[in-house]
């Protein structure tokens, strides 16, 4: 019965401007689901009762953004040359704008990333979300963590100071210690039978190109296996696992508000 | 807009010549810059200005409300001709014979892809590791005149392995002249040189006992190929590891902590009156002392492995070392 009234000029002004905002939006959504494909993946259902235990996960992605991007700016810097690797990070530290900054973010980033990483372990095992159907995915992770402690072992000779040199002649040889493959693996990692400028160079290469290249192909495939799993409840939670929230209206969603419980039983 | 309105249907937008007029006008515009900026630059920035704008226009022609013209995407499909049909050029294959083209051609795809594949990683994979393990340099250190060293006295001498690496390839060892001893081809020198490198993970030995200026000796610095070579004299009760407390007596024998044999050895010469260091050795105990000694030899291998015992099963392949 409302009489239709003339669209006043704000209203007229507001909609130019939504289609504005919406026209390139709609261009790329039209020409790759771009769009669509990031609602998808923000705008999950999750469990009503996921707890705070469960951002660990992101809070180590994070943690691995935040060291890529120190990282790479420390790159522009560092000089991986066997005299000029400590001069160059004395450079970093004392002379530039901000380098210490930057430098102390990938320094102490390192640490929070390993340290994330086990807390986020910790929880994934005591939540048992490794369990069915998420075993690859524990299995990513500790590929995930392994890589990590690679990158750990292999930016700590970068310095080049004394504490660099000798905790990896100490880490190599650890290393040249495994049967068989060990006096081979260890040599491999020197690049010769001597630490030379060339494990500096080697170590920097693999610190900064082949295993953060790894690991992010690796964050890829374990967010690919979250997505598609769906988040796991809490052990105390009432409802099935990867449930979503009781308050959303069945009709909507009929064939996900009741899935059917596994091995005849639900959890409870 | 009402919430019957069909979906926009989606659409090409029409061909247009302005982007071509715009481009044309960056060229003029930029080799305007070089060979006549007032004239030329500014013809060309006012070609592509109102290209730029016409094509901006055409562009924005949909979100302004403005009807545009769609081309159909196809021509209209209308019927095709009868064709002659003669028989086929190559007589179909019996059924259960047909070769499978498809199988084929996926099977040639992948072998053809992995064959390129090895090509470009095999030399990369090579060079990764290879030059790691082949034409390992044997070193040669000149440790200075053989009067330099006291007969009986202990010296910790520093010299560059390969002084073209700089000071990463600063190494020590310790040295005793031992005098001359009886040999088949006469009076021959003796020397026990032994390496700092622990046996255990490598870190560097230190000499247990006063060095240097409290022994009341200087230290006899030289000037050889390997760089600045010193020799400090010192009084060692035996060697000790400040990593993980590995101690050895002064022959080079594990008395206590981690490491897993005695203290590595460098075989020597003397030519022209200089201590040449040669290849050094692994040694897995030492019985007796100085020349006398009769030291268990092995060919070197990295810290941490076995040299003898059972323990040696683990390690029975080491990659060139000297």
């Amino acid at each position: 019965m409302a009489v239709r009234r003339q669209p006043s000029r704000a209203d007229i002004r507001k909609q130019r401007m939504l289609a504005a905002i919406n026209f390139p939006l709609d261009w790329l959504e039209e020409r790759s689901g771009l769009v669509g494909a990031v609602r998808y993946f923000l705008f999950r259902k999750v469990p009503a009762d996921t707890n705070w235990m469960q951002t660990l996960g992101s809070a180590t992605l994070t943690a691995f953004i935040v060291q890529a991007v120190t990282g790479v700016i420390l790159a522009m810097y560092y000089k991986p040359t066997p005299n000029d690797a400590y001069k160059s990070i004395q450079y970093i530290t004392d002379e530039l704008t901000l380098g210490w900054l930057v430098r102390g973010m990938h320094k102490w980033g390192a640490s929070v990333f390993i340290i994330l990483m086990f807390l986020h372990m910790g929880r994934v095992f005591l939540f048992g979300a490794y369990k069915y159907p998420r075993e690859l995915n524990w299995i990513v992770g500790v590929l995930l963590l392994v890589m990590g402690m690679l990158e750990g072992f292999t930016g700590y000779l970068l310095p080049w100071d004394q504490t660099a040199y000798w905790a990896s002649v100490v880490g190599i040889n650890l290393n040249g210690t495994a049967p068989i493959a060990g006096p081979w693996l260890a040599q491999f990692l020197r690049g010769g039978q001597e630490i030379t400028g060339d494990t500096l160079t080697r170590f920097y290469s693999l610190h900064m190109l082949i295993v953060p290249g790894g690991i992010a192909a690796l964050i890829g495939l374990h967010l690919y296996l979250v997505i598609r799993l769906g988040v796991t409840s809490p052990p105390w939670s009432k409802e099935a696992a990867g449930m979503e929230r009781a308050d959303e209206p069945q009709h909507l969603r009929p064939g996900l508000t009741r899935p059917v419980p596994r091995g005849g039983g639900g959890s409870s | 807009m009402s919430e019957q309105e069909p979906l926009p249907e989606p659409h090409l937008p029409p061909p247009t010549l302005w982007p071509i007029g715009f481009a044309v006008g960056i060229a003029v515009l930029l080799v305007g810059l070089i060979i006549n900026p007032l004239w030329i630059a500014t013809i060309g920035g006012a070609i592509a200005l109102v290209f730029g704008l016409l094509w901006a226009r055409d562009a924005t022609a949909d979100l302004r409300g403005r009807a545009i013209h769609v081309e159909p995407e196809r021509a209209e499909l209308r019927p095709a001709g009868t064709a002659e049909i003669g028989p086929p050029v190559t007589p179909h294959p019996e059924p259960g014979e047909r070769f499978p083209r498809s199988k084929f051609l996926e099977g040639v795809t992948l072998g053809l892809g992995g064959v390129i594949g090895g090509i470009v990683t095999v030399p990369i994979a090579g060079f990764a590791v290879l030059p790691g393990f082949l034409h390992q340099k044997r070193h040669q250190v000149d440790l200075g005149p053989v009067g330099d060293f006291t007969e009986g006295q202990w010296y910790i001498a520093t010299f560059m392995l390969d002084p073209s690496e700089g000071d990463v390839s600063r190494r020590t060892a310790f040295v005793r002249n031992n005098g001359s001893v009886q040999a088949k081809g006469g009076q021959v020198p003796s020397f026990t040189i032994i390496s700092n490198r622990c046996a255990h993970l490598g870190c560097p030995v230190q000499a247990n006992g006063p060095t240097g200026a409290i022994l009341g000796m200087k230290d006899v610095i030289e000037k050889t190929k390997n760089g600045k070579v010193t020799l400090s004299p010192t009084l060692p009760a035996g060697f000790g590891c400040p990593c993980h407390g590995g101690q050895y007596d002064t022959e080079g024998n594990r008395t206590a902590g981690p490491p897993v044999r005695a203290l590595d050895r460098y075989d020597f010469s003397i030519k022209n009156g200089h201590v040449l260091l040669l290849s050094t050795y692994s040694v897995a105990k030492v019985e007796g002392t100085g020349a006398q000694a009769k030291i268990h030899k092995y060919k070197l291998v990295g810290p941490g492995e076995h040299v003898d015992g059972i323990e040696q099963v683990f390690y029975p392949l080491n990659p060139p070392h000297h």
